[in-house]
């Protein structure tokens, strides 16, 4: 649980680092099956039938993850962040943990006023959330797609800022959340 | 929220001179480039002549012009109700909950190919019946069906390349005879299919019209075991040829109106089971003559409502929504059939509703 120890760089506890790099894999493959599958016809059926269900699966995760997260003890920010970088990095971190939460309920009230069965696997499907109405699924529609769209920019920034730091500043940013235990240098 | 505590100073690394500070710059720079262009790659923003299911509709939109609120293809259609009786033979070849002995409430549209709605009814028209099973356990089963015996285009790519060729020529106002053969001659099985299509007179109306799966699905039995098939829906109404005597703009939906309020119209569904080598990607060619055929049950409908009132006019008909225990087959054609409906869907859902040509005042007795 502790997030720094006397012989270890601070670090994030292993279960945020785990849950880190499960919903990393998970939300870029959601991201590159989302836009894939809506140029393909070939592949549209396979795809959109492994986007619905990893997509419930990351509302899932999400909530496990934010709980986690509020139960664990942070590292506290390298001191070469300033105010406002460190400002940045909490925003971008909400906006983050919003994105994963509103866009797979997006997906499914979409589909819920479109009044699709919410299929997961085999029989199993989803209850709709939303009343039948097409106008409100093309809404729905458009906004999953900016809001994707928005969390593809904000994984940009965000991998960005780590990279910079961890090459450019070089304090190490990426030991951090690294899945292995951050050695003292 | 992470505490602002200062971490120890020593685990920073001595600053970079300007130079190597540029390389690793620059070193980021790629990454980040190569991650965007991975992402571009993936959504087919960098292949800009792919055939995708934007550029399919914007295709059909161009032949059959913007139709607020309306189906980009088979376009012109009124709503039905009614229901399904399983007799139970179905389980044979699936477990699907909708082949157990029973009924399930059904939702359909008849409809006529092509995207202009109010286009006047004529019997070589492509007729097509959209229907929604809702099964006992909240799933569903949707099909959309012609009246055609084999399907011309053997894939997506057939259908949208003839499309292109079959564009009418802006000076004669019908399609470049050029372009026309040329098309023919690099589809063989189009001309073979559609030799087929012409050796069946069309019925007189909807509802003597028998409505064809055209594509082969994947059956799966409760012990696992799959087959394929093909479905028909045959008229109990018996058939007779159409003589196209009409000059009424509606007449075909006029009638199907008027057969339906004077009793319900019932239609068998059969299972046309393949042999091991039928062609299951390919609904271009019939399977041969007789092939076990399983009738699972019988479809009455009994009530018809104008698109304006109706649910169904907000149903995407899209042949891959399916139970358990039914499958897509290898058909290119089904997953693109998908995709495509989504997109025109996707479309239509947000436009403002025009008026439907057949009005709500016309389906009444
Ligand atoms: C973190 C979760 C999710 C991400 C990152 C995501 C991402 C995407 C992306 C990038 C697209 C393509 C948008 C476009 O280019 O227009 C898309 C489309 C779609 N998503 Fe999601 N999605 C998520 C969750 C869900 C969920 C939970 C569902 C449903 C249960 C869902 C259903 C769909 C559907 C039906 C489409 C459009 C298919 C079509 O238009 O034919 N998504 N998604
Ligand atoms: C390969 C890509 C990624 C790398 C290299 C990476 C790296 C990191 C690192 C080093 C941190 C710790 C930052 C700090 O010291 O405060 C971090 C935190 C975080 N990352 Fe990532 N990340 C990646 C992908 C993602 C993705 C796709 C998401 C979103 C789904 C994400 C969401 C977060 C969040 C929310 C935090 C804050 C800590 C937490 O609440 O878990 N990361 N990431
Ligand atoms: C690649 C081939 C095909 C393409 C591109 C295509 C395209 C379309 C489109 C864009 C729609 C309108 C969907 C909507 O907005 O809801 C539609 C509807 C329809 N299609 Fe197809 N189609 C194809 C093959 C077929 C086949 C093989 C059949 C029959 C077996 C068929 C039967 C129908 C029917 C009956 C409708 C109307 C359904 C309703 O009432 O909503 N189509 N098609």
């Amino acid at each position: 649980m502790s997030s720094s120890t006397t012989t270890g760089r601070p670090q994030f506890n292993g279960s945020m680092r785990f849950l880190h790099w499960l919903m990393a894999a998970m939300v870029l493959t959601m991201l590159g099956i989302g836009v894939a599958m809506v140029a393909s016809l070939g592949n549209y059926h396979l795809l959109v039938s492994i986007h619905r269900p990893l997509g419930i699966a990351i509302l899932i995760v999400v909530v496990i993850r934010f709980v986690n997260r509020h139960f664990s003890t942070l590292p506290p920010f390298p001191p070469t962040m300033s105010s406002q970088e460190r400002f940045v990095a909490h925003a971008s971190e909400v906006l983050l943990y919003t994105l994963l939460f509103v866009l797979p309920l997006i997906g499914w009230g979409m589909l819920s006023a479109a009044r699709y069965p919410i299929v997961l696997f085999g029989s199993l499907h989803l209850f709709p959330i939303l009343p039948h109405s097409v106008m409100l699924y093309a809404f729905l529609r458009r906004t999953h797609t900016i809001l994707a769209y928005l969390l593809f920019l904000a994984f940009i920034a965000h991998f960005g800022a780590i990279l910079f730091h961890t090459l450019v500043v070089r304090d190490g940013m990426l030991s951090r959340m690294a899945p292995w235990r951050a050695r003292a240098r | 929220m992470p505490s602002d505590s200062i971490a120890p100073t020593e685990e920073q690394s001595a600053p970079l001179t300007g130079r190597s500070r540029l390389v690793r710059l620059g070193g980021v720079g790629v990454v980040i480039l190569c991650v965007v262009g991975g992402f571009l790659y993936l959504g087919g923003w960098l292949s800009p002549n792919a055939l995708t299911p934007g550029r399919f509709v914007d295709e059909f939109e161009r032949m059959g012009g913007i139709h607020s609120g309306f189906r980009r293809n088979h376009a012109k259609g009124v709503c039905v109700r009614g229901f399904f009786d399983s007799n139970g033979q179905g389980a044979r070849l699936s477990k699907a909950v909708v082949f157990r002995p029973g009924r399930v409430p059904v939702i359909g549209r008849f409809s006529l190919g092509g995207g202009d709605p109010h286009v006047t009814d004529d019997l070589s028209t492509v007729r097509g019946l959209g229907l929604q099973f809702s099964l006992p356990d909240g799933e569903e089963w949707r099909t959309a069906m012609v009246d055609l015996p084999v399907f011309p285009f053997k894939d997506p790519r057939a259908f949208y390349d003839n499309l292109l060729a079959s564009q009418p020529n802006p000076n004669t106002g019908k399609p470049d005879p050029e372009k026309m053969a040329a098309f023919a001659a690099s589809h063989p099985e189009t001309v073979q299919a559609l030799a087929i299509i012409k050796s069946h007179a069309p019925s007189s109306g909807f509802d003597n019209a028998a409505y064809y799966s055209l594509n082969a699905f994947r059956f799966v039995r409760a012990d696992g075991a799959s087959t394929y098939v093909r479905w028909t829906l045959v008229p109990v109404q018996p058939y007779g040829a159409g003589t196209g005597a009409s000059q009424d703009k509606n007449f075909l939906f006029d009638e199907l109106i008027a057969s339906i309020h004077q009793h319900p119209l019932q239609w068998r569904l059969l299972m046309t089971v393949a042999q091991p080598g039928d062609p299951t990607d390919n609904a271009t060619i019939l399977w041969p003559e007789g092939r076990e055929q399983v009738d699972v049950g019988m479809l009455t409908l009994d009530s018809v409502e104008s698109e304006e009132t109706s649910p169904a006019r907000d149903i995407n008909f899209d042949p891959l929504v399916l139970p358990a225990g039914m499958a897509p087959s290898n058909d290119p054609l089904l997953s693109a059939r998908s995709a495509i409906y989504s997109q025109s869907f996707t479309r239509r859902a947000g436009e403002t509703k025009e008026p439907s040509e057949i009005t709500p005042s016309e389906v009444r007795k």
